[in-house]
């Protein structure tokens, strides 16, 4: 009996596993073309207005751009040298770890769209109030 | 409560089919892509093994009163903590983990706990002394409590939503 209920499990977990593999592979390759697309000497230009904007800006970027989160630690450390606020960058970095909007089609298939769409919203308005949250703490423990 | 059906099989090919043909638009920077693409996939492969291992295991062991007891609506605090702490520990790209998580929440876990799980998932265990060496350590040890913190938040917001049977 132990065999048998093992072999159904195999059965079912190989079937869930063949329908993640092509979202895995087009979520590996939708990520690496938005990376190529995307240089990181473009983003520092868009940042300087309000820490209200920046922040915006941030998240944003940290939404839209997908990949390894130690990419956005380099990035983000490349943007505070350039003079980008903290806040910006934290955003950016909350963000990027936190919403998908490249995910966001493979969140909706295997989760279901209003799960994943009010997940990804909630995530998004949660990087910015980290970012101002994250700032102002430091500031005050010195 | 209202869940939308969760799409699989074609779905997910169809997917594939149209990034590949994203790809076949922006033709000029292929070969750029495609290398990038090589170099995550070896990273990815093994968090794919343990999701794979991790789909049996639950599906063998975790059933659906268990899940209902200890993820479920009468699970209380303990099915909060169980999931930030899963989710700090929870390794791979985030995609690699929506088919345990769809797999659970089709077994009786709240969409709220399933929240908490992926926000957590932002607190990088294994990256933590590389962020402390870009943005230094009292940083990174507040950032990590808001993000802890903000997984319960975003938990208890989907709670909201779900009384509502918005989702």
């Amino acid at each position: 009996m132990p065999a048998r209920r093992l072999k159904t499990s195999l059965n079912k977990t190989t079937r869930t596993f063949v329908n993640l593999l092509p979202i895995v592979l087009g979520m590996l390759l939708l990520t690496s073309l938005a990376v190529t697309l995307f240089p990181e000497s473009l983003s520092a230009g868009l940042f300087g207005h309000s820490d209200i904007l920046d922040s915006l800006i941030g998240a944003s970027i940290g939404s839209i751009a997908a990949g390894h989160p130690l990419t956005s630690y380099v990035l983000g450390g490349e943007l505070l040298r350039s003079g980008v606020s903290l806040i910006a960058v934290t955003a950016l970095v909350v963000s990027w770890v936190s919403v998908g909007i490249v995910q966001l089609p493979a969140e909706m298939l295997m989760l279901g769209p209003r799960f994943a769409i009010y997940r990804n919203v909630i995530c998004f308005f949660s990087a910015i109030t980290i970012s101002f949250l994250c700032v102002y703490t430091l500031r005050v423990i010195g | 409560m209202v869940r939308s059906k969760k799409k699989t099989g074609l779905g997910g090919w169809l997917f594939l089919a149209l990034v590949l043909a994203a790809y076949g638009v922006t033709a000029a920077i292929d070969a750029e892509a495609l290398h990038f693409f090589a170099k995550v996939m070896g990273s990815v492969v093994p968090a794919l093994v343990i999701v794979f291992f991790l789909l049996l295991a639950a599906d063998l062991l975790l059933q659906p009163k268990w899940i209902r007891r200890n993820l479920g609506r009468e699970a209380g605090v303990r099915a909060w903590l169980l999931a930030a702490v899963g989710g700090v520990f929870a390794s791979g790209p985030v995609y690699a983990w929506y088919a345990l998580v769809g797999e659970l929440r089709e077994k009786g876990m709240r969409a709220s706990i399933a929240t908490v799980f992926l926000y957590s998932r932002a607190v990088k265990l294994p990256l933590l002394p590389l962020m402390i060496h870009y943005f230094g350590t009292a940083y990174t040890l507040v950032l990590c409590l808001y993000l802890l913190g903000f997984s319960i938040v975003n938990g208890l917001l989907m709670v909201k939503l779900e009384n509502r049977e918005i989702i």
